[in-house]
């Protein structure tokens, strides 16, 4: 006697919750060979709004965090990850029609990403900022912040899981907070992760993640006034263009779309900083 | 009795005229484009540059159209390509003492050649702006051979061709600003001064003759908006920067977008200027003048937004009302002017039309009692008391001397208002509290935040803003990332074996 398999329920993931779409919208999600997988929720404009409002609430505590907290905090979700390997190796098998050496590989490498942007999450101030010696008695230092909410489209063809590590850890590591649109067409990996980000120590809206259509949603992200800059890694397929034109109304950071998951590295952590330079006066004495 | 009312600062306070001779300057009565090494004809209506303080011509002044436009990024596409990118970064960085050197030597000239055009006192011109344009170009000279320490990998790559538009307020700065980093990572330029204020850039083209940089590497053309349009659209540009408006500066980011051109962009703020109870308050209210009066306020960092702690609110303002009076306002080439002429008429209609916004708005408006020339376009000191944060004066920028006050009780109301503003460029602090300082520069969300000072400049220190004032730095290491690309860090080793058959190499 086989038993029966109790199928879960794939969310949103807004302000450390599982919503639905508030717009009831559900697509279906299916293996290559086309058998039904799940009913993803398709994510609207008024849930990505919320998604929004969440990550700027969750900015001030997020980014006031010590570099030693992020950097345990992206470790322990590394060490989430480990233990629900095998859960990932199927769901990667089954969305992205990988054979399981493959499937194992992106889960290890995806895993990796995280212990390394997490390392980095004491130290980038140091690479990135310098004291500076300017002509007079001042005190100067320069030093990277978060630049503050930032949208991201996650890359879309493959790398569901990994693609995800590729752009939330270098983003958050700093203090940045997220919303990010998953991969569309395997966007389980995505549900997923915000379970192992739910139990790891990350804050509610740090991350915030999307399912449904990148070419619904990212128009209402580029175009949000609190909304500090976008990474464009997986909209290649996008307009794009228009998404840049649509972001720079609002100055917005911008990263460009990227083949596959983007590597990593220190550059991806920096993009989304922003260098403040404070001056303070030394007494002559 | 109103202050307006008040006598008049005491006699002691008067000095006869102390003009700086303008016979050091030998200008020409027209200019051409700077192009290829050479002054040429332009294609547009040729403009006149005016004294702002006299409405007196200076000179005619070259306009580039499209064409010319054309032909000076060819010029610099041309002399990246054979001179300049071939040229070691010591003999780049050569080339860049001999003009930290030669604005040295005719730093009189070039002062006197900034207040005639821009309106601004000479006391500033000579003793910030000409000085720092110098200490600019030899701080960033000392990098063009050693960008392997820049942070950003070994052999990091120039990027091309630049194309920089720069603003009236610090015309042959905001020219150092630009051209110093972008030559000494290897790029050749093509910059557009302001139209209301080539002069000094046009003088600097000379200097450029006498070092002999190779000709095509700084291009100088002159005109208006749609020059600067031409230049930041040209498809052979690599790499634009702009400083300026924040609308301006939407412009361009859209018009760049999916062109991959490199962008840094310095645009509008509306600094916070934080007085806490415990500040130093002499040396504050002189903070307070200098961040808001400094240049006629046309500055985009200005502290234009006092925010000063309630229980010293009366004391401050009434401080500053009797250190205004003192100000004298005048001849920019006197040096005894504190205030100079405001840089066209444009501007200065600007600055009244927002004036009487926050005036009918219901903020209380104090003028600085003191005579306005008859000709010339002048505005006086001016602060705006209980203002209120939704104020269209607290709110957007209006690049003159106008300063808006608001009070605040608590450090974090202070953090708060001082953030509630599109805008990020740059904010004060005033205490005599280290921790108090520090914690409030971390709450704010500014790029640039002086404690116990205000508007201090300086090569090795980046400066830009967070937010709608931009992004991309210049001055500091921070500074030549704008000018230049990684090669490439080598990518951690654990990650790229196990991950080879699922991840590709970002596209560089």
């Amino acid at each position: 006697m086989t038993r029966l398999a109790i199928p879960k329920t794939y969310k949103l993931y807004i302000g450390g919750k599982f919503p639905r779409s508030e717009s009831g919208r559900t697509y279906e999600v299916s293996t290559k060979d086309g058998r039904f997988l799940a009913n993803a929720s398709l994510a609207s404009r008024k849930d990505a709004r919320d998604a929004v409002v969440a990550a700027r609430s969750a900015f001030a505590g997020w980014s006031s965090a010590t570099g030693y907290n992020r950097g345990q905090v992206l470790y322990r979700i590394a060490e989430l990850l480990e233990g629900r390997r095998d859960q990932f190796v199927d769901e990667l098998s089954a969305t992205e029609g990988l054979t399981k050496p493959a499937a194992t590989a992106q889960v290890d490498t995806a895993i990796d990403a995280w212990v390394w942007y997490a390392g980095w999450a004491d130290k980038y101030v140091q690479v990135a900022g310098n004291a500076n010696a300017v002509s007079g008695p001042y005190f100067n230092l320069s030093t990277p912040e978060p630049t503050g909410v930032v949208a991201i489209i996650a890359p879309q063809s493959g790398n569901s899981l990994l693609g995800l590590a590729s752009v939330i850890a270098p983003a958050i590591l700093t203090g940045n907070t997220v919303v990010v649109v998953a991969s569309e067409s395997a966007p389980l990996a995505a549900v997923s992760l915000s379970e192992v980000l739910a139990t790891s120590d990350v804050p509610g809206g740090v991350v915030n993640i999307l399912t449904g259509s990148p070419a619904e949603i990212a128009p209402w992200l580029a175009g949000h006034a609190d909304v500090n800059a976008i990474d464009l890694a997986g909209a290649g397929l996008l307009d794009w263009v228009d998404l840049q034109i649509i972001a720079a109304d609002t100055l917005k950071r911008v990263l460009a779309p990227e083949d596959g998951a983007p590597p990593p590295s220190l550059e991806r952590i920096v993009a989304f900083t922003e260098t403040k330079t404070v001056w303070h006066t030394k007494s002559l004495i | 009795m109103t202050d307006r009312e008040k006598p008049a600062p005491s006699r002691f306070l008067d000095y006869a005229p102390a003009p700086e001779s303008t016979s050091i300057l030998h200008l020409k009565p027209s200019y051409g484009l700077f192009i290829d090494g050479e002054f040429v004809d332009g294609h547009g209506a040729p403009f006149t540059t005016i004294s702002p303080a006299t409405e007196q011509p200076i000179a005619e002044i070259a306009n580039a159209d499209s064409s010319d436009v054309d032909v000076a990024v060819a010029a610099a596409r041309s002399a990246y390509t054979r001179t300049w990118s071939r040229l070691s970064g010591a003999d780049r960085g050569k080339y860049l003492f001999r003009i930290a050197r030669l604005v040295q030597e005719r730093a009189r000239e070039l002062s006197v050649a900034e207040s005639l055009d821009n309106g601004k006192p000479i006391r500033e011109s000579r003793d910030v702006d000409v000085p720092l344009v110098a200490a600019w170009f030899f701080y960033y000279a000392g990098w063009a051979d050693k960008l392997d320490y820049a942070g950003l990998g070994p052999n990091p790559r120039s990027l091309g061709v630049a194309a920089q538009v720069i603003p009236w307020n610090f015309p042959l700065l905001m020219l150092a600003w630009k051209v110093a980093p972008a030559l000494a990572a290897g790029n050749t330029v093509v910059i557009k001064p302001a139209e209301t204020t080539p002069l000094s850039a046009l003088i600097f083209a000379e200097i450029l003759q006498q070092a002999d940089l190779p000709a095509g590497v700084v291009n100088i053309i002159t005109g208006a908006g749609n020059t600067g349009e031409a230049l930041v659209n040209h498809p052979d540009v690599n790499k634009v920067a702009f400083t300026g408006s924040t609308a301006v500066g939407r412009a361009i980011a859209k018009s760049v977008a999916g062109t991959g051109k490199k962008v840094t962009l310095e645009l509008g703020g509306k600094a916070a200027n934080i007085v806490f109870d415990d500040a130093p308050i002499d040396q504050a209210i002189e903070g307070i003048v200098n961040g808001i009066f400094f240049n006629q306020g046309h500055v985009c960092c200005a502290g234009s937004r006092l925010l000063v702690q309630e229980n010293i609110h009366e004391d401050v303002v009434d401080r500053l009302k009797s250190r205004l009076m003192t100000l004298r306002l005048g001849d920019p080439l006197d040096k005894n002017t504190d205030i100079g002429a405001i840089n066209s008429r444009e501007q200065l209609e600007r600055i009244r039309q927002l004036s009487d916004i926050g005036e009918k708005e219901g903020a209380d408006r104090w003028t600085a009692p003191c005579k306005i020339p008859d000709k010339g376009f002048w505005f006086a000191p001016t602060i705006f008391d209980n203002v209120s944060t939704s104020s269209t004066i607290a709110r957007e920028e209006v690049f003159g001397p106008v300063l808006s006050v608001l009070t605040f009780r608590t450090p974090a109301e202070a953090i708060a208002k001082a953030n509630n503003t599109p805008y990020g460029l740059s904010a004060g602090i005033w205490s005599d509290k280290g921790s108090k300082i520090l914690a409030v520069a971390d709450g704010l969300r500014a790029g640039v935040i002086w404690a116990n000072t205000f508007n201090r400049f300086d090569p090795a220190s980046p400066f830009g803003g967070f937010k709608e004032s931009g992004y991309g730095r210049e001055g500091g290491r921070h500074g030549l990332a704008a000018y230049l690309e990684s090669a490439g860090w080598a990518s951690p080793q654990a990650i790229s074996t196990t991950g080879s058959t699922s991840r590709k190499k970002a596209t560089s």
